[in-house]
């Protein structure tokens, strides 16, 4: 065990380091390790514990299984609908093409997705899908998806185990393992990573040409959130603090359903899927009122009346979808209208009932762990009862600015995949994009990691002794305050600061004093002090996770300021409208020395064969006269659906 | 509403360890986790718990609560009496780490003793085909969130560490059980079931489906089924001849334990 004052260092030599073990994470190693590179997996938690575990609805693939008109060019048109167009666009056409794959992949390492009668993986509906897309097992798909990753790689530990006598030779976990330094030689490149063994509390050293940010979100910044306690935005304030840049932090995704009460689980996830199995919202007053909230550019594609709605979930090519299934930043911003305009439930929510939509057998067999969840944590039986929720800061769009092919990001040796790198997602993800995201990402990030080491030859960047010296300083630091505050109330009252000025509606002048705010906690950070040794010691975790969760807190707040528009997960209620002037722009943050610095970009351009896609009319509704000036002639039908039901089916 | 509970929480390391007596304040509707984590938050920042997702769908904050092997975070203060004192320990069977944290670092190396996946090599992905009704059952001991309660409960390892070596665990015995049901799956397990993993250790007691915390029925879905499997070959008599007038080895579709030298 190591005490306060050890600067010991255990030492490791991988070519690949792999920060966080979830989906994305464990996806990326597994394809490294399969192009014979030596890799490690860093994992904040015990292996097989990461958030992915409490992703629920699904996997969105355009794999057609349940209604053949779906595609990947389907699916490339929602999720650019879903991210108000502000998507990268070459992400989401990788991603969309990609997805089917790596799904079935999955199933060849032994994932048992729930049937379809044909025998083929089921699919169901989630919001801003226009067919039933999301490979699902129940609604615990994250858990089946993070297990058959993780048993992926021990199943390649043991052919390692057969032909290299050895389990670790060629990937290894590390299991509660925080990185909090990334290094870099002379020139910029990188050449390691830092961090602390929990268990121990000794210092560890990877040296690696390559790392891979796998570290997922920021939602720990946010009092009201679904996100666990890893997710303190580590891999963002990596990528700054390593001279990477991130983009479109500004864009906070407010899952619209979380529980509400018991207050001790406010936030917690109600997953989608119960709305896209037939849930409906309802307030105070019995309303179905999602209908009063169809935003315009949506108006086409959804029901005008509670009969067409309830048609659709037999006969959806006829009918169109419940408002219920809009992208989730138009559900949870309409929620938010109806809880302030006094139409909430009791505990402060809306009602989203499913016991008098589907018979209970029904209930238990498709929504199982949320039956649990309600039952136990509060006494809520939901085959008989409504549930109460409301918004929960689920998942943030913005990150690491990468190359959507290679997920490399600018600093030479370092890749970002998942929820920490940025664009896919445009300003709004849509449920069940996130898991594919991190299989399609996954995939790529680790071959791009393998290219770069291939394009480096023999040449190791090497780590610098100084900046060694300075990540264990700087680790060390807590210790050496025997006064000083506690970490976990500079963590609860940036929390509720965050919730308070930076959540789901902002104005001008709270996002400002939000970031003055700010300025006084990173002054109470570099004072709090911790007790006791480094073994396992939460209180100087808590302390170290600081810095970083006060760093993406300012990148959020300073894009919020900037962006005088409303657009997916960033709602100004000064600035209400969405701005064609504003799509253009991609927000860049970058840190020098101590000192954020913010930048406009613009966003990449789509290419023609996919502005094809869509039909003038719904680019209108987003872009520029200028843009739609510079438009090739005739465009395809806006919609599959549309063109499918002229064919008579 | 709210009210001070008195708790006895186990601190202390490998060498050695006390109960510590503390008075934590108890709000409506929280449950064992967010009692502890206020402890940590205002009385004992250096208080090691393992948790994550406090939702009951990651299995890290498994613990004792008054000697009941159980989910911090799915155990709720209703179900005790304002005036009951609380005593929260780590689990008794793996070697404590500090505080109410131990290594379980047991489970992920008999994990990897178990044959992974083996479907056959002709069929491509995407090409699998799988009825819901053979599904089901795999599908159940896939809820397992790796909590290792079952494993700690069961008193073949708790009571007897020398059983260590040769006996898995209710948690690796049934991911011999879902690869051996799962529709897919080409590998012949049965043998090394009961040789290599202790299959037959087990006494169906059931003490692992008791404090399942995702309701699994280890024992009746996973285990007896297995040892019923099990006989079948071993007490079959066309196996037994085959065994013994066969030149190939006995146990032809049985892959090698990985590992095992």
């Amino acid at each position: 065990m190591a005490t306060p004052e050890s600067t010991d260092i255990e030492r490791y030599s991988y070519d690949v380091v792999v920060i966080g073990a979830g989906g994305s994470g464990l996806r990326a190693a597994i394809s490294a390790r399969a192009r014979g590179k030596k890799t490690a997996i860093i994992s904040k938690s015990l292996f097989g514990k990461a958030h992915t575990v409490m992703a629920e609805g699904g996997a969105a693939a355009a794999m057609g299984n349940v209604n053949p008109n779906d595609n990947w060019q389907v699916h490339f048109r929602d999720t650019m609908r879903g991210g108000k167009f502000l998507n990268n666009p070459r992400m989401a056409e990788l991603h969309a093409k990609e997805a089917p794959d790596r799904v079935w992949e999955l199933e060849a390492w032994g994932a048992l997705f729930d049937r379809t009668p044909d025998g083929k993986i089921s699919q169901r509906n989630f919001g801003g899908h226009e067919y039933p897309r999301l490979a699902h097992v129940g609604d615990r798909t994250g858990l089946e998806m993070i297990r058959t990753l993780q048993q992926r790689v021990v199943a390649l530990q043991q052919e390692d185990s057969l032909s290299l006598d050895d389990p670790d030779a060629m990937i290894r976990v590390f299991a509660e393992t925080t990185i909090t330094r990334l290094l870099k030689d002379a020139s910029g490149r990188i050449s390691g990573a830092f961090g602390y063994i929990r268990d121990t509390g000794r210092f560890v050293l990877f040296e690696a040409p390559t790392v891979i940010l796998a570290t997922g979100g920021i939602g720990r910044t946010f009092k009201v959130t679904s996100n666990s306690w890893e997710y303190s935005g580590d891999g963002h304030a990596l990528a700054l603090l390593a001279g990477a840049s991130l983009l479109n932090m500004e864009f906070v995704q407010f899952h619209p359903t979380g529980m509400v009460w018991p207050l001790s689980v406010a936030g917690l996830l109600v997953t989608e899927s119960v709305r896209g199995d037939g849930g409906v919202l309802r307030n105070s007053e019995g309303k179905r009122f999602m209908f009063d909230y169809v935003p315009e550019v949506f108006r086409a594609q959804y029901a005008e009346t509670e009969d067409e709605a309830d048609r659709w979930y037999t006969d959806p090519d006829h009918n169109r979808r419940p408002p219920e299934l809009l992208p989730r930043d138009e559900v949870a911003r309409s929620i938010n209208s109806e809880i302030k305009a006094g139409r909430g439930s009791p505990h402060g929510g809306v009602f989203l009932d499913v016991s008098t939509r589907l018979p209970a057998e029904e209930i238990l067999r498709k929504l199982p762990s949320m039956h649990h969840q309600f039952l136990e944590l509060a006494g809520v039986d939901i085959t008989k009862e409504p549930m109460e929720i409301g918004p929960t800061c689920h998942y943030v769009m913005g990150g690491v600015e990468v190359d959507p092919d290679t997920a490399a990001s600018s600093v030479p040796g370092l890749f970002a995949v998942g929820e920490v790198s940025g664009g896919m997602h445009g300003s709004n993800r849509l449920g069940g994009n996130s898991l594919s995201d991190l299989l399609v990402f996954g995939k790529r990030a680790g071959d791009g990691a393998a290219d770069y080491l291939d394009s480096l030859g023999s040449s190791r960047p090497a780590v610098s002794s100084a900046d060694l010296d300075a990540a264990v300083a700087e680790a060390l630091a807590p210790f050496s305050r025997s006064e000083g505050e506690n970490p976990y109330t500079v963590h609860h009252e940036l929390q509720q600061t965050m919730n308070d000025l930076v959540g789901l509606i902002r104005r001008e002048s709270e996002v400002k004093a939000a970031l003055g705010e700010l300025e006084k906690f990173k002054e109470r950070a570099a004072r709090v002090a911790v007790p006791g040794e480094r073994a396992y010691n939460p209180g100087w975790h808590y302390s170290l996770d600081l810095r970083n969760m006060l760093l993406v807190a300012e990148c959020v707040a300073m894009a919020a300021l900037e962006r005088q528009e409303s657009r997916g997960g960033h709602t100004r209620e000064d600035y209400p409208e969405m701005s064609p002037e504003w799509r253009k722009v991609n927000l860049i943050l970058t840190l020098t020395g101590d000192k954020l610095e913010l930048t406009h970009k613009p966003l990449p351009e789509m290419r023609p064969d996919l502005l094809g896609l869509f039909d003038k009319g719904e680019l209108k509704k987003y872009m520029t006269e200028e843009e739609l000036a510079g438009l090739p002639g005739p465009q395809a039908p806006a919609s599959s659906a549309t063109a499918a039901a002229e064919e008579g089916h | 509403m709210g009210y001070e509970a008195s708790l006895r929480v186990w601190r202390g390391d490998a060498g050695s360890g006390s109960l510590v007596d503390y008075k934590v304040e108890v709000n409506e509707g929280e449950v064992v986790l967010d009692v502890l984590h206020r402890l940590q938050a205002t009385q004992a920042s250096d208080l090691a718990i393992r948790w994550n997702c406090k939702a009951g769908k990651c299995g890290s904050c498994s613990m004792e609560i008054n000697g009941m092997p159980r989910l911090g975070c799915m155990t709720r203060m209703s179900t005790f009496a304002q005036e009951d004192v609380l005593t929260i320990t780590p689990m008794q069977t793996f070697p404590v780490i500090r505080d109410l944290v131990t290594d379980v670092s047991f489970n992920y190396a008999k994990a990897r003793t178990i044959p992974s996946f083996s479907p056959d090599p002709a069929i491509k992905p995407g090409e699998f085909r799988m009825q819901q009704e053979d599904v089901n059952r795999s599908q159940e001991f896939r809820k397992c969130i790796e909590c290792y309660l079952c494993q700690n409960t069961c008193h073949v390892i708790r009571d007897h560490t020398e059983n260590e070596g040769a006996f898995s665990g209710p948690r690796f015995l049934m991911r011999v059980a879902e690869l051996e049901m799962h529709p897919a799956d080409e590998a012949d397990r049965r043998n090394i079931a009961q040789d290599d993993f202790g299959l037959g250790y087990c006494n169906i007691t059931k003490c692992c489906t008791e404090v399942c915390p995702e309701h699994i029925k280890i024992t009746d879905n996973a285990l007896i089924p297995m040892k019923e499997r099990v006989a079948g070959r071993k007490y079959d008599p066309l196996v037994w001849l085959g065994s013994k007038i066969s030149r190939r080895p006995e146990k032809a579709g049985t892959p090698a334990v990985p590992g095992k030298r």
